[in-house]
C-alpha cells in the first residue's frame, strides 16, 4: 500500500448504513477516495457521493462498524479509488483491492490506476472478429464466441455454470495461434469453495501463472462487492491494452453484485426502479461490461465471460434482462435438460451471439457454418413446438414428418448439445455432428441451407 | 449569435458562481451573475460542459454532461449567454460525435479513451471547402434561399443557406473559391443592420427549426425490407417504434434502414447502447455502397455515439443533437432519415437525473414529463415545405427497449401514442431465428392508405390488395394455429391445412429476410411485388389443385416450392425475369398435378 498524506477532518455529523457524513469543505471533491479511520484505529476506505459546503456524504467500502461520531477521522486522498497494474499479478490472488490474499508480497506496481478506468472512444474500437473456439458445439456452432466479445452465462442457482466458465477458460484458443489468454476471475459474494473450485480447475491445467484471481467473500460488506470488478478490469486493460495480452475475464456472480448494489443504494434512501433496483443498474453494469473489447491498432483483447444466476430461472428480472441489453448476447442454461442429465444444460434458442455473424464463414471457421447453424436453429425451434404438442395429443397421435422432429431434437440434445467436462471438439467436428443431425429431417425442409451444401455435407 | 462555439477550443469567460453541491451529474450552484434556464454552462477547472436546468434567484440547477469526480464546492461556474446549440455546417457529414457534439473521430487521435474535459471544435476550423455562389450581390434573399453550395461529399451538396431568422439584401457574396466555416462568405442587410454569413450556424438543439408548411406524408420511405415496405410500410417524414427486448433485432433493423433506405441523408445516434455497434457501423459504412448512387454510405450518414458507458447526462443530449442535425438537413431540400438507439436510454437518462433532482416520479421511476418529452421528440419528424419552398422530410425511426420484453411499460405506451408505425419484435421468433423477427399481427401502420396511390401509380396498381390477401392468409393461419396446437395439424380438413402451407410458404419465401444474405439484405420494391405475387400465384394453383383430391404433402413436396423459397436469396434485384420463369414453373407442376388427380376422380 502506499502511504498518503491529506487533509484530515475529526468528527463526523452522523452515521447511516453504509454512509458517513461529515461537515460540508470546500476541500473535498465529488468522487474522491478518503480514508475512514475509527476509535478502533481500523482504517477502510471511502468515497465521497455528496460533495457540498454544508454536509459532506461518504460511502464507507468496508462498512461503518465501530465507528462513532466523535472519535472518526477522516482523510482525503485526492484522488479516486486506484489500485496497482503490473503482469506480475498474474498468478496471484488478491481481495477487491488488490490486496494480496495468497501470502504473498504485494505487488511491486510501477503504476496506479482509477478503478472506474474511462469510456473508450467508440471511434476508436476495432470491430471484434476473430472467431475463439471453446471446444463446445453449442457455443462454438450456435453461439459462436469472438475474442474481444462480452458474452454472459445466464444460469440458475445449482446449474454447472461455474464447471461451464471453467471449460471455457482451459479450452479457449484462436485456432492455429500458439498465443494463450492471460485470465482474470472477478468472484463475488462467493464463498470458498467457488474460489477455490477455479483455481483447482485452472491448477490442474497448468495455467495458473496466467491466472489472476479477485476474490471477494460471501462475510464481506456489500459496498466492497461493487469494487471487485472494477479491479480485475483495471488490470484486465493493463494487461490487455498497455501489455498487448489476449485477457479473458470471467466475473461472477454478478447477480450477487447486483443485490450489493441494490442494498447500497436502498441504504442511501434512493427512490428505487424494477424489483428494488436502483434506475442507474443499467448504467452501473454497462460501465463494467463495456470494458470489454478491442482497440485498433493495438494487439490486446478483452473478452468477457460474466455468469449470473436468473432468480427463480426468471430471464426477465433486471438483471438478466439489463445484462441482455449491453452483453453482445448470452449463453442461456436450462433446467429441464439439466435434469435429463445433459452437460453443458444450454438451450440454444434464447442462447445468442450477436457477433457470430462477423466471426464465422469461410476463412474463419467454414463456409457453411451460418445456413448450418440456421437450419439446426429453425429445425430445433419447430421440434420443442411439436413437443408441446405430444405432451397433449400423444406422441403416438403426431404425423409421421413430427415424429422424425422428435427425434432430431432427443439427439440433437444428447449428442450435439451434450459432451462431457473435458471433451474438446474442433469447429470442423462441431460442424460435421451438426449435419449428421439433419439427417434426421426430411430433405424437403432444409431450406436454410444451400443445395450446393447439402450435396457436399448431407452425406 | 457571437462565435463561441460549442465544446470548442474558445471557452466562456463570464464567471456567473460557484459551485455548491455536487452529486454525479447534478450540481448546484449559487449564483453571482444572472443565468437562464437552458444556458449552456461550463463548471470546474475542467470547464466541463453543462446547461442550466433549474434557476432562482441566488441559485441555479445544473446538468453536466461529463464525470464531475474532482469538482468541489466552490469552483467557478461560466455562463456562455447561449442556450445549449449545435454547430451546422460542412463536414457534418462523415463525422461521428458524442452526445455533446465533441468530434469523436478528433478526440481519438489524443488516446483511446474520452478525457473528461476533452475539447475540441465539432468542425474542422481550417479545412478549405470549395464554395460556389448560387446568388448575387444586390438581390433580395429570404430565410432559407440557398446562397451558394458546397460538394460536401461526392453525393452530397451542401447548400448554405439564409439562416431561419434572416432577410434582406445581399451587399456582398463571396466568389467561388476556397473557404473555411469562419470565412464570411455573404453579408445580408435588413433594417440598416448588416449580418455576417459564414459557412458554419448555430441553432439551439431544443428548439425545431422553421419550415414554411407540413405535407401529408404520401410518399413511402422505401427500406428495401420487404416485411416493412409491403406490410408496414414507412411514409417519408413519418415515425416508426421499434420495441423488442435484447436480441430481437432492433439494432439490426435500424442498421439495415440505414444503409438500404431512400433517404438522402442518415442520422444514426447510437443512445447509450454498444460501443462496438458504432465500430461496426464505422467498419461497414465506408465499405457498402448505396444501391441508388453506388458510392460509400458513409458519404450521406452522420453518426453520433453516446454508448452506454459513456456519461449520461449526454446521452438525453445525443438525441436533440442528431435531430437539430437532421433538421438541417432536411432545411436544404433533402430526405433525411433519424435512427435512434435506443430512445428507452434515453427515457432512462432522464428518470437518472430526475432522481438526482429528487423529483417525484410518476411511472416506474419515470418523471411526469416524460410523455412530453417523447411527443416534442417525434413531433420534429414530418415531410415538409422547407422556407425556400422545395419538399423534404425528417423521417424517425426509435427503438424502444422495454424492461423485461414487457409492451406495458411507460416507454412503449407512451411512444405508441405518438409514432404511427409499430414494427413489434418478437422474441420467439427471434429465438427460432426467424428473422426480421416482427410479429404480423402485432404491428402495424398508420400510412397504408397514405403511400397506397404511390405505390399503385409507381408499381403496381393492385398493391394494397395484393397486401390485403397475403394479411388475410396470415391472419387465419395463425387462428388456425391455435387448434393446431390442440389437436395438431394433420387433425385439420385439406383446405385449411392449405392455408396454413399458404402461409407458411408466405413466410419463408416473403416475410423472412436474412440481413446477412448479399443477395437479399436488400430487395427492390419491383422484386418485393414479384415474390409476393409468385406465393400468392402458388396458394391460388394449389387451391385448386387440393379442391381436385391431392393431399397436402405433394404441394409441400412440389420442387418450385422449394425454388420459391430460395428465390429471395437467388434471384438478384437485376434478374427479375428468372421470377417469370417461377411462375411458369409453378404453373407446370400444377398443371401436372391437377391432371393426376383430374385422372384419378
Ligand atoms: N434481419 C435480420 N437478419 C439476420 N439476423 C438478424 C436480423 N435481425 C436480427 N438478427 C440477429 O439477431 C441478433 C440480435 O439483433 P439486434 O438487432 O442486435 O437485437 P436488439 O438490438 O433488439 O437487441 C443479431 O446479432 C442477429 O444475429
Ligand atoms: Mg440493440
Amino acid at each position: 500500500m502506499r502511504t498518503e498524506s491529506g487533509k484530515v477532518f475529526c468528527g463526523l455529523k452522523g452515521i447511516s448504513g453504509a454512509l458517513v457524513f461529515l461537515q460540508g469543505s470546500t476541500r473535498i471533491s465529488y468522487g474522491e477516495m478518503v480514508e475512514v479511520v475509527g476509535d478502533d484505529h481500523r482504517s477502510r476506505t471511502g468515497r465521497v457521493l455528496i460533495a457540498s459546503a454544508e454536509t459532506v456524504a461518504i460511502e464507507v467500502y468496508e462498512g461503518t462498524e465501530g465507528l462513532s461520531p466523535t472519535g472518526t477521522r477522516v482523510r482525503c486522498l485526492n484522488r479516486g479509488l486506484e489500485v496497482p497494474v503490473a503482469a506480475e499479478m498474474l498468478g496471484r490472488t488478491f481481495d477487491s483491492f488488490a490486496r494480496p490474499l495468497d501470502r504473498g508480497p504485494a505487488p511491486l506496481a510501477r503504476e496506479w490506476r482509477d478503478v472506474n478506468g474511462a469510456a473508450i472512444n467508440p471511434a476508436v474500437r476495432a470491430y471484434p472478429q476473430d472467431f475463439l473456439q471453446t471446444g463446445i458445439s453449442a457455443i462454438d456452432g450456435m453461439n459462436t464466441l469472438v475474442r474481444g466479445q462480452k458474452l454472459p452465462i445466464f444460469s440458475g442457482s445449482g446449474l454447472p455454470h461455474n464447471q461451464l466458465a471453467a471449460q471455457i477458460v482451459q479450452q479457449a484458443e484462436v485456432p492455429g495461434e500458439r498465443e494463450g489468454f492471460a485470465v482474470i476471475f472477478a468472484i463475488m459474494g462467493a464463498n470458498r469453495d467457488v474460489a477455490e473450485m477455479f483455481r483447482r480447475s485452472v491448477e490442474e491445467s497448468g495455467a495458473l501463472p496466467r491466472v489472476a484471481m479477485f476474490v471477494n467473500f460471501a462475510d464481506d460488506p456489500a459496498v466492497e462487492r461493487l469494487v471487485t470488478p472494477r479491479t480485475a478490469l483495471t488490470l484486465a486493460e493493463y494487461l490487455a491494452f498497455d501489455r498487448g495480452m489476449h485477457v479473458l475475464v470471467v466475473m461472477t456472480d454478478m447477480t450477487q453484485y447486483c443485490e450489493a448494489l441494490r442494498e447500497v443504494a436502498s441504504a442511501k434512501g434512493e427512490v428505487p426502479s424494477r424489483k428494488g433496483y436502483p434506475g442507474y443498474l443499467y448504467s452501473d453494469l454497462a460501465s463494467l461490461y463495456e470494458r470489454a473489447g478491442r482497440i485498433e491498432d493495438k494487439p490486446g483483447s478483452i473478452t468477457q465471460v460474466p455468469i449470473l444466476t436468473m432468480p427463480n430461472d426468471d430471464i426477465t428480472h433486471p438483471i438478466p434482462d439489463l445484462t441482455g441489453y449491453i452483453t453482445e448476447g448470452q449463453i442461456v442454461l436450462e433446467r429441464d435438460l439439466d435434469r435429463a442429465g445433459i452437460y453443458p444444460p444450454i438451450n440454444v434458442l434464447p442462447s445468442l451471439s450477436r457477433l457470430m455473424s462477423d466471426g464465422i464463414g469461410e476463412g474463419r471457421t467454414r463456409s457453411d457454418h451460418a445456413h448450418l447453424s440456421n437450419q439446426l436453429y429453425s429445425a430445433y425451434a419447430y421440434t420443442r413446438r411439436i413437443r408441446m404438442l405430444a405432451s397433449i395429443i400423444g406422441e403416438e397421435e403426431l404425423a409421421g414428418r413430427d415424429r422424425m422432429y422428435l427425434d432430431f431434437g432427443r439427439n440433437f440434445e444428447k449428442e450435439f448439445i451434450g459432451q462431457s467436462f473435458t471433451t474438446n471438439r474442433s469447429i470442423e467436428h462441431t460442424l460435421d455432428l451438426g449435419w449428421t443431425m439433419l439427417r434426421q429431417i426430411p430433405v424437403a425442409d432444409l431450406t436454410r441451407v444451400s443445395e450446393a451444401e447439402i450435396a457436399e455435407h448431407l452425406k | 449569435m457571437n462565435d463561441s462555439t460549442r465544446a470548442g477550443a474558445q471557452t466562456a469567460s463570464n464567471l456567473v458562481g460557484r459551485t455548491a453541491w455536487i452529486s454525479g451529474p447534478v450540481v448546484r450552484a449559487n449564483l453571482s451573475n444572472q443565468v437562464f434556464m437552458g444556458e449552456q454552462v461550463e463548471v470546474g477547472a475542467e470547464r466541463l460542459i453543462g446547461e442550466v436546468i433549474g434557476v432562482s434567484d441566488q441559485q441555479a440547477l445544473l446538468q453536466v454532461y461529463e464525470e464531475t469526480d474532482g469538482v468541489r464546492p466552490d469552483d467557478p461556474v461560466y455562463g456562455t449567454g447561449l442556450p445549449m446549440f449545435v454547430t451546422l455546417g460542412p463536414g457534418l457529414i462523415g463525422s461521428v460525435f458524442d452526445g455533446i457534439q465533441r468530434p469523436l473521430n478528433v478526440l481519438q487521435q489524443r488516446g483511446a479513451y474520452v478525457e473528461k474535459g476533452a475539447k475540441a471544435p465539432p468542425l474542422n476550423p481550417s479545412q478549405r471547402w470549395g464554395f460556389t455562389p448560387r446568388k448575387a450581390a444586390g438581390t433580395t434573399v429570404q430565410a432559407g434561399d440557398v446562397l451558394g453550395v458546397i460538394q460536401e461529399t461526392p453525393v452530397m451538396e451542401h447548400r448554405v443557406l439564409v439562416p431561419p431568422d434572416r432577410q434582406g439584401k445581399l451587399v456582398t457574396v463571396a466568389p467561388e473559391g476556397e473557404y473555411t466555416i469562419s470565412d464570411v462568405i455573404a453579408v445580408i442587410r435588413h433594417d440598416n443592420a448588416e449580418t455576417p454569413i459564414t459557412m458554419a450556424q448555430h441553432w439551439p438543439v431544443k428548439r425545431q427549426r422553421p419550415y414554411l408548411e407540413h405535407l401529408p406524408p404520401v410518399v413511402p420511405l422505401i427500406t428495401g425490407q420487404r416485411i416493412l415496405d409491403l406490410f408496414f410500410p414507412l411514409a417519408k417524414g413519418g415515425t416508426a417504434a421499434i420495441p423488442g427486448g435484447f436480441g430481437t433485432g432492433k439494432t439490426v433493423t435500424q442498421h439495415q434502414l440505414s444503409k438500404w433506405a431512400d433517404a438522402d441523408v442518415i442520422v444514426y445516434v447510437g443512445c447509450g447502447e454498444r460501443g462496438n455497434e458504432m465500430a461496426e457501423v464505422l467498419m461497414d459504412f465506408p465499405r457498402l455502397t448505396d444501391p441508388r448512387t453506388g458510392r460509400p454510405l458513409m458519404e450521406k450518414t452522420v453518426l453520433i455515439g453516446n454508448t452506454s458507458n459513456m456519461p449520461v447526462a449526454a446521452r438525453e443530449a445525443s438525441i436533440y443533437t442528431g435531430i437539430t442535425i437532421a433538421e438541417y438537413y432536411r432545411d436544404m431540400g433533402y430526405h433525411v432519415a433519424l435512427m435512434a438507439d435506443s430512445t428507452s436510454r434515453w427515457a432512462e437518462a432522464l428518470r437518472e437525473v430526475s432522481g438526482r433532482l429528487e423529483e417525484m416520479p410518476v411511472e416506474e421511476g419515470f418523471p411526469a414529463y416524460l410523455a412530453a418529452r417523447l411527443a416534442q421528440f417525434y413531433e420534429r419528424a414530418g415531410r415538409v415545405k422547407t422556407l425556400a419552398g422545395p419538399e423534404a422530410s425528417v423521417t424517425i425511426i426509435g427503438a424502444v427497449s422495454p424492461a423485461g420484453g414487457d409492451f406495458s411499460e411507460p416507454v412503449t405506451q407512451h411512444t405508441k401514442r405518438f409514432t404511427r408505425c409499430f414494427w413489434a419484435l418478437d422474441k420467439e421468433l427471434a429465438a427460432a431465428r426467424y428473422f426480421p423477427a416482427i410479429n404480423y399481427l402485432e404491428s402495424y401502420s398508420g400510412y397504408l392508405d397514405d403511400v397506397a396511390e404511390w405505390w399503385h401509380s409507381h408499381h403496381d396498381p393492385h398493391w394494397k390488395d395484393l397486401r390485403e390477401k397475403a394479411m388475410q392468409l396470415l391472419q387465419e393461419d395463425s387462428r388456425l394455429q391455435r387448434i393446431v396446437r390442440l389437436i395438431g395439424e394433420d387433425a385439420l380438413p385439406d383446405d385449411q391445412r392449405l392455408v396454413i402451407e399458404g402461409s407458411r410458404l408466405l413466410q419463408e419465401a416473403c416475410l423472412q429476410q436474412n440481413a446477412n444474405d448479399t443477395t437479399d439484405t436488400f430487395c427492390s420494391p419491383e422484386k418485393q411485388l414479384g415474390l409476393l405475387k409468385a406465393v400468392l400465384h402458388f396458394v391460388d394453383r394449389a387451391k385448386e389443385v387440393v379442391k381436385k383430391g391431392a393431399p397436402i404433402h405433394r404441394i409441400r413436396e412440389t420442387a418450385v416450392r422449394e425454388e420459391l423459397v430460395r428465390a429471395k436469396e437467388k434471384i438478384p434485384n437485376d434478374k427479375l425475369e428468372l421470377l417469370g420463369e417461377l411462375n411458369a414453373k409453378i404453373d407446370r407442376e400444377m398443371d401436372a398435378l391437377f391432371g393426376e388427380y383430374q385422372k384419378l376422380k
